[in-house]
């Protein structure tokens, strides 16, 4: 099972609490999990990627095992830790601005 | 016995304000979405327990929220919680632009790809709930014929000069949308920083409707494309007349935008940003004057609304119950707004929070709500 970490407005727009747990075919990459995300969640459609071109939105991070994943090729495996559920995948809101 | 709701949206979520049609006591709920921009809340005429909301974040993007309850309860209505119904996914938040968009001035001069940024306004229909529009930044119109599911945009107006279209400083936004109760086929629009354009076709076809303008700070100054128009207004029972509030100059057209002619007069600054017209004087009409784009606050410190009761040029100064003194905030575009109560409401919020309401046609006005966050919209739906 794939935990996801969402940020707190994303959550509040899904009406979730705490992470989201996906079940996700194997290769696990940042594509597929969102991709499952999604179909869990359609209201976050566009809210986490372009709606059309699936680019990450400008100020939204993926980090997982203490590592920025957020200019890996989104379909690059992702840590075996997250395949396994050990840890999550996270979604961070950047902290920006004063 | 009457009532009104007034929908507040504010930088940091949206509030629902509420009374009997005295308008004396007032009850603030919210905040909804709180830390989310809330940049437009309008209900529908044909069924006012439906609410449109345009929820927005430079972060996550664009959200449609629908109540088909007068604001008790929302939903994204293109998205849901299951996929049950077949709902299609997130579709509420997705505006595309119509085949290859192409590109737009930036503030440099140089070609900009037109993007998707936000909803600025959201425009129900006379006839139909379900049938909305939507301004949006990179400037474009949508529309929405599943009560907000699925949008599509209507391109003919960016086939009007829009490739020397650029943002103003608050970004390129189509702010304004004037639907004509008795016309369904007409269809006015503001742009920062376009113009001014009219559709009367249902939105086909579309021609510029800027003579008579003049800005002196754009390199042809009558040019047809490139105002700042700030806001626009029309009473339904005139819809041929209507109300300009440009970057700078008040403007008037009774031709349907046409033509317009300067109709500033004798008010201490022609700068500002909202403008609206009494319910049942067509010919009254209301703007706040800002000092000037560079200050962003009120002549003096004061809080003043001016009134024209004779379609401009003769303005009369209202400020019983408004700061008169230490005041320096500012009054978005589309954060005015009246009721169609006999004695005609008019509301207002500032920058600093406050939402004031006169309950008799501007002659005496009191704060109803106090210390939101900055608001961005006000809107006002008389329920009986």
């Amino acid at each position: 099972m794939i935990r996801v970490a969402l940020p707190f407005h994303l959550r509040n727009l899904a009406r979730i609490n705490g992470e989201v747990q996906l079940d996700v075919p194997a290769p696990v990459t940042a594509r597929a999990v969102l991709d499952a995300l999604e179909e869990r969640h359609p209201e976050l459609t566009g809210t986490i990627r372009d709606h059309v071109t699936k680019v990450r939105r400008p100020l939204l991070r993926f980090y997982a095992c203490n590592e920025d994943l957020s200019f890996e090729s989104p379909d690059a495996p992702l840590p075996e830790a997250v395949v396994k559920g050990e840890a999550p995948f996270m979604v961070i809101g950047a902290i920006a601005g004063g | 016995m009457s009532s009104v709701r007034v929908l507040v949206g504010t930088k940091k979520g949206a509030f629902i304000i509420t009374s009997d049609g005295a308008r004396k006591n007032w009850k603030v709920e919210g905040p909804l979405w709180g830390g989310w921009e809330i940049y437009h809340m309008k209900g529908s005429t044909v069924d006012p327990n439906r609410i449109y909301a345009s929820q927005t974040s430079g972060w996550f993007g664009q959200v449609i929220q629908r109540s088909s309850d007068g604001g008790k309860t929302w939903e994204t209505p293109g998205g849901g919680l299951t996929n049950e119904g077949g709902m299609p996914k997130g579709e509420s938040n997705k505006f595309v632009y119509d085949g290859n968009p192409g590109t737009h001035q930036w503030y440099d001069g140089t070609p900009h790809p037109w993007e998707f940024k936000r909803v600025w306004h959201l425009e129900p229909s006379y006839t139909n709930p379900d049938l909305v529009y939507a301004g949006i930044e990179d400037a474009a119109l949508f529309q929405s014929a599943d009560g907000g599911k699925t949008w599509s945009e209507l391109s003919g107006l960016r086939q009007i000069q829009s490739s020397k279209w650029a943002p103003g400083a608050g970004g390129m936004g189509l702010h304004t949308i004037i639907l004509d109760p008795a016309n369904p086929k007409r269809i006015v629009v503001a742009i920062s920083s376009a113009g001014a354009f009219r559709s009367d076709d249902g939105g086909k076809s579309w021609k510029v409707t800027t003579k008579g303008l003049k800005s002196n700070y754009m390199p042809d100054p009558t040019a047809e494309v490139g105002f700042c128009v700030h806001r626009l207004a029309m009473h339904k029972s005139k819809p041929n007349t209507l109300f300009m509030q440009l970057h700078w100059n008040v403007m008037r057209s009774d031709d349907a935008g046409d033509n317009w002619v300067n109709i500033g007069g004798n008010l201490p600054c022609d700068f500002g940003f909202p403008i609206d017209v009494h319910a049942h004087e067509p010919n009254t009409v209301y703007v706040v004057p800002i000092k000037s784009d560079s200050e962003h606050y009120p002549p003096e410190g004061k809080l003043r609304v001016y009134r024209s009761k004779v379609g401009g040029n003769d303005w009369e100064p209202l400020t019983k119950g408004l700061p008169q003194q230490d005041c320096y905030v500012n009054v978005y575009r589309d954060a005015m707004c009246v009721d169609t109560l006999d004695k005609c409401g008019v509301y207002f919020g500032t920058t600093g929070g406050q939402v004031y309401c006169s309950p008799d046609g501007g002659d005496n006005w009191s704060a109803i709500a106090e210390h939101l966050p900055a608001v961005l919209s006000v809107e006002v739906q008389t329920l009986s």
